[in-house]
Parts: C-alpha cells; sequence; structure tokens
C-alpha cells in the first residue's frame, strides 16, 4: 500500500514537474495580483506595509484556488481515476497523495516566492520568518480542503469556477489566522496573539487532513459510478 | 425510487420513504398547516405591530427584531435540517431525506437573506451604519454563502442521484466546518475591533415583547415546515414527470 501510494505521489510530481503549467502558473498569478495592489491602491508604502499581510493571504487563495481544478480532473478525463478507484489503495489515500502532491507543486513555490512578493509591498523584513512559518503551516490545508471541492465537481462542465465558490468560505479560518499570525508579527509585538493563531492555523491544517480526504474521497465515490 | 432494502433500522422509518404514502400523508397536513401558520403569524404580527410598547431606546424601530431574530434562527434551522437529512440520505440511503435537503436549502437561503437584510434595515438607524464586520454578521454571510455553493451544486451536475450524493457530502462537510468558521470570526472580529461592542440583546426582553417574538417564531418555524412540504411535494411530481417523459421518449424511440 506505501508503494502505491508513493507511486501515485511521484506519478503527479513528475507529470506536474514535465507538463508545466500547472504550479509555475500559480506563482506567476500570484506576482501579477500582489503587483496589481499597488497599481490600484496608490504607491503609499506605509499603506502597503499596513495590508501587505492581508494582500498576499489573499492573493495566495486566489492562486491556490486556481489550480484546484487539476487535482482530478485531467485523471477523471483520462480514465486513471477509474483505474485508481479500482486499485488497492483506498480513495482515501489517493486523495491524500493527490493533495500532498498538488501542495509540493503549487503550496510549496508559493510559499517560496511570498517574501519576494512582501519586498514589493514594503512588508518589514522582520515579519517575513513569521509570514513564511505562518504560510508554511496554512497552505496544506488549501490543498486539502481544496481537494474535497474538486472531488466534488470533478466531471462538471465549468467545474473549476464552482469548486472556488465552494471551497472559498472553508478557507476563511486558514485566511483570518494566517493573517493573524504574520500581522502580529509585522506589528512587532512578541505576543500571545501570534503565537495563538499560529497554533490555530496549524490545528486547522491538522483538521483539514482528516476531513479533506475523507470529504474527497466520498465525493469521488458519489461521481465516479 | 420506491425500493425498499432490508437493511433499514426500523420499519417505520422505511414505512414513510415510499413517496406514495409521503404524498397522501402530506396531502393532509398541507391544508391544516397553512391554517395554523396564517393564524400564528397574524397574530404575532399584530402583537409585533400594533398591541406591544415601542422599545425606551430604540422607538419603533424594535419592530424589526420581530423578523429579524426567527429570520436569523430560521437560517440555522434550515442548515440544521439540510445536514442532518444530508446525513441520512448517505447512510440509509433514504429516498426522501434527498428531497428534503434540496428542498430546504433554497428557504433557508431566503431566510438567511432576509436576516441580512432585515439587520441591515435595522443597523443604520441603531449603529448609524448599513453593515458592520461584525463577528455575527459576517458569519451569518458566509452562511448564506455556504447555502449559494449547496444550491449551486446541485444546480450543476445535471444526474439527480449523483448531484444528490454530492450534494449530501457538501453539505456534511459545511456542517463540520461552520463551528470553525464561526469560531475564526469571533476570534479576527475581536482581534480587529476590540472597542466596538453591539449587543443585540442588550437588557433582558420584557414580556410584552417577548409574546409577539414567540408567536413569531413559532410561526415562522411553521411556515419553513409547510413550504419545506409544498417543495418536496413538487420536486416528487416534478421526478414523475421527469420519469413518464422518459418513458415516452424510450417507447417512442422503439415504436
Amino acid at each position: 500500500m506505501r508503494r502505491a501510494f508513493l507511486a501515485l505521489l511521484l506519478r503527479d510530481l513528475r507529470l506536474a514537474a514535465r507538463l508545466g503549467g500547472g504550479g509555475g502558473m500559480a506563482v506567476f498569478f500570484f506576482l501579477v495580483v500582489v503587483a496589481i495592489v499597488p497599481l490600484g491602491i496608490g504607491p503609499d508604502k506605509a499603506l502597503l506595509s499596513l495590508i501587505a499581510p492581508g494582500m498576499l493571504w489573499v492573493a495566495l487563495l486566489l492562486a491556490a484556488l486556481l489550480t484546484l481544478d487539476r487535482l482530478f480532473q485531467a485523471d477523471f478525463e483520462d480514465g486513471s481515476l477509474d483505474l485508481l478507484s479500482m486499485g488497492a489503495l483506498p480513495l482515501e489515500l489517493v486523495a491524500v497523495a493527490k493533495a500532498l502532491g498538488h501542495w509540493l507543486t503549487t503550496g510549496l513555490p508559493l510559499v517560496v516566492v511570498a517574501p519576494v512578493l512582501g519586498l514589493l509591498l514594503n512588508l518589514p523584513v522582520a515579519s517575513f520568518p513569521a509570514l513564511l512559518l505562518a504560510m508554511l503551516a496554512g497552505t496544506p490545508a488549501l490543498s486539502f480542503l481544496g481537494a474535497i471541492g474538486a472531488a466534488l465537481t470533478v466531471g462538471v462542465r465549468r467545474g473549476g469556477l464552482l469548486a472556488s465558490l465552494l471551497v472559498l468560505p472553508f478557507y476563511i479560518p486558514v485566511l483570518i489566522f494566517g493573517v493573524g499570525a504574520a500581522e502580529a508579527a509585522s506589528a512587532g509585538f512578541e505576543g500571545d496573539a501570534g503565537v495563538q493563531s499560529l497554533l490555530f492555523l496549524g490545528a486547522v491544517t491538522l483538521g483539514s487532513f482528516v476531513l479533506g480526504p475523507v470529504g474527497a474521497a466520498a465525493a469521488l465515490r458519489a461521481n465516479l459510478r | 425510487m420506491t425500493r425498499m432494502t432490508s437493511l433499514s433500522a426500523t420499519q417505520r422509518f422505511h414505512a414513510y420513504a415510499n413517496p406514495t404514502r409521503f404524498m397522501a400523508l402530506s396531502g393532509v397536513l398541507l391544508a391544516p398547516l397553512w391554517a395554523v401558520t396564517l393564524l400564528l403569524i397574524g397574530a404575532g404580527l399584530w402583537f409585533a405591530l400594533v398591541a406591544s410598547p415601542p422599545d425606551y431606546q430604540q422607538g419603533d424601530t424594535v419592530r424589526i427584531m420581530y423578523v429579524h431574530v426567527p429570520s436569523a434562527w430560521l437560517a440555522m434551522f434550515g442548515y440544521s435540517i439540510m445536514a442532518v437529512a444530508s446525513a441520512v440520505a448517505l447512510i440509509f440511503r433514504h429516498p426522501l431525506a434527498d428531497l428534503c435537503a434540496k428542498s430546504a436549502a433554497p428557504i433557508g437561503a431566503s431566510f438567511t437573506f432576509l436576516a441580512l437584510v432585515t439587520g441591515s434595515l435595522w443597523g443604520q438607524p441603531m449603529w448609524g451604519t448599513w453593515w458592520e464586520w461584525d463577528a455575527r454578521l459576517t458569519s451569518v454571510l458566509i452562511l448564506f454563502f455556504l447555502y449559494l455553493g449547496y444550491i449551486a451544486l446541485w444546480a450543476t451536475i445535471e444526474e439527480p442521484t449523483r448531484a444528490a450524493r454530492a450534494a449530501a457530502v457538501l453539505a456534511l462537510v459545511g456542517a463540520v466546518n461552520i463551528p470553525i468558521i464561526r469560531y475564526s470570526v469571533v476570534w479576527w472580529n475581536t482581534l480587529h475591533q476590540p472597542a466596538s461592542v453591539f449587543r443585540m440583546d442588550g437588557p433582558t426582553i420584557a414580556p410584552s415583547m417577548l409574546l409577539p417574538l414567540m408567536l413569531m417564531a413559532l410561526g415562522f418555524t411553521l411556515f419553513f415546515v409547510t413550504l419545506l412540504l409544498v417543495r418536496m411535494r413538487a420536486e416528487i411530481l416534478r421526478r414523475r414527470v421527469r420519469a413518464l417523459r422518459l418513458a415516452q421518449a424510450a417507447s417512442g424511440a422503439e415504436g
């Protein structure tokens, strides 16, 4: 079972590396959205650094949403999802492998470029570690909760937009606690608020590790019959 | 659809799973339900608009409460019904549970919308703003989004059985998430604006106001149940028409 899991994960990683267009596009989208913000609200540095954590998180959520339809859609279309559902691996673990692959190919690259974009928004360098830590703790939840939306809309025409609408409300806790952690750090107080929201963020992510695969597998079973 | 499985928990539970029996029973119940609903809402409105005193601080605007509070209550009641029905549908494959969840969603969404609108209308004279990013308002708004997503999912997937199961999964995932979202919004709210603490309940409510509120709450709940029955009946009839049309098309193709 572990071999099947690893094989599926490696297959997804290999596909992402060779086909391109997935994680790279998300990073590019992230960059463009963040670059548009100062154009919209003006180049006032004080204002930018004030809203930087929130803007970075919102842009990250949108970038992650855009790539959700790649989670199951291609596999559904070419029939490999049917094959996977009949294989040795339970659908829950298939969903785990898929979500993990999604995080490694989109979530992680987004977190890596976030500090560079933070510079564009005049985010204080001192708050970078906290922001990075919060993003590392929070982005897996985006992939695992997103898997539910992707699985629900698999095989649906224009499913990408619908998946975004379904999943966005579930992303709200990640956004709130993520921004909370980053803002507490950028405001400079070494206090409870930052640590607290980081812990909550971790809790949300751990919860999504359970809810995401179970929900996604149930949705896939409904859609694959 | 009328197939009865031997997996049932109790006989009675599945006896009402038969849509024909449901149609007969609900057909008998509808008229009295409408009568009691209209009576309760009528009496509630009379007490609310005429027979109860204006609030000593809020004046006549307090009367918005008699619509707002029951709506907000039914917004949550509707989602609970949807979640329970979805669970029953997924676990027992109860054929009416799907219908119940599907029919409850637009009604619940309407009450959520009503709660938001009346809350906004009430907020303008009381707080001086149409919209306040208060924890309660924000979480009701998110509940409204969840309703809309659920309805959109039903509308998008064409095949009814597939749509039913996918929507049931979504409703249950939403039910698990609502407390988390609610908690995070409260936390966010206290972090961002600790100064502005609005309390809707304020001082304990006077009996002259409690009576119309209770009447309206009961009336609204019965209204919800009656509408739910009407929608479920319509849905059953719609499926029968669909089945007839499919049969007709099939026989037409042969002949």
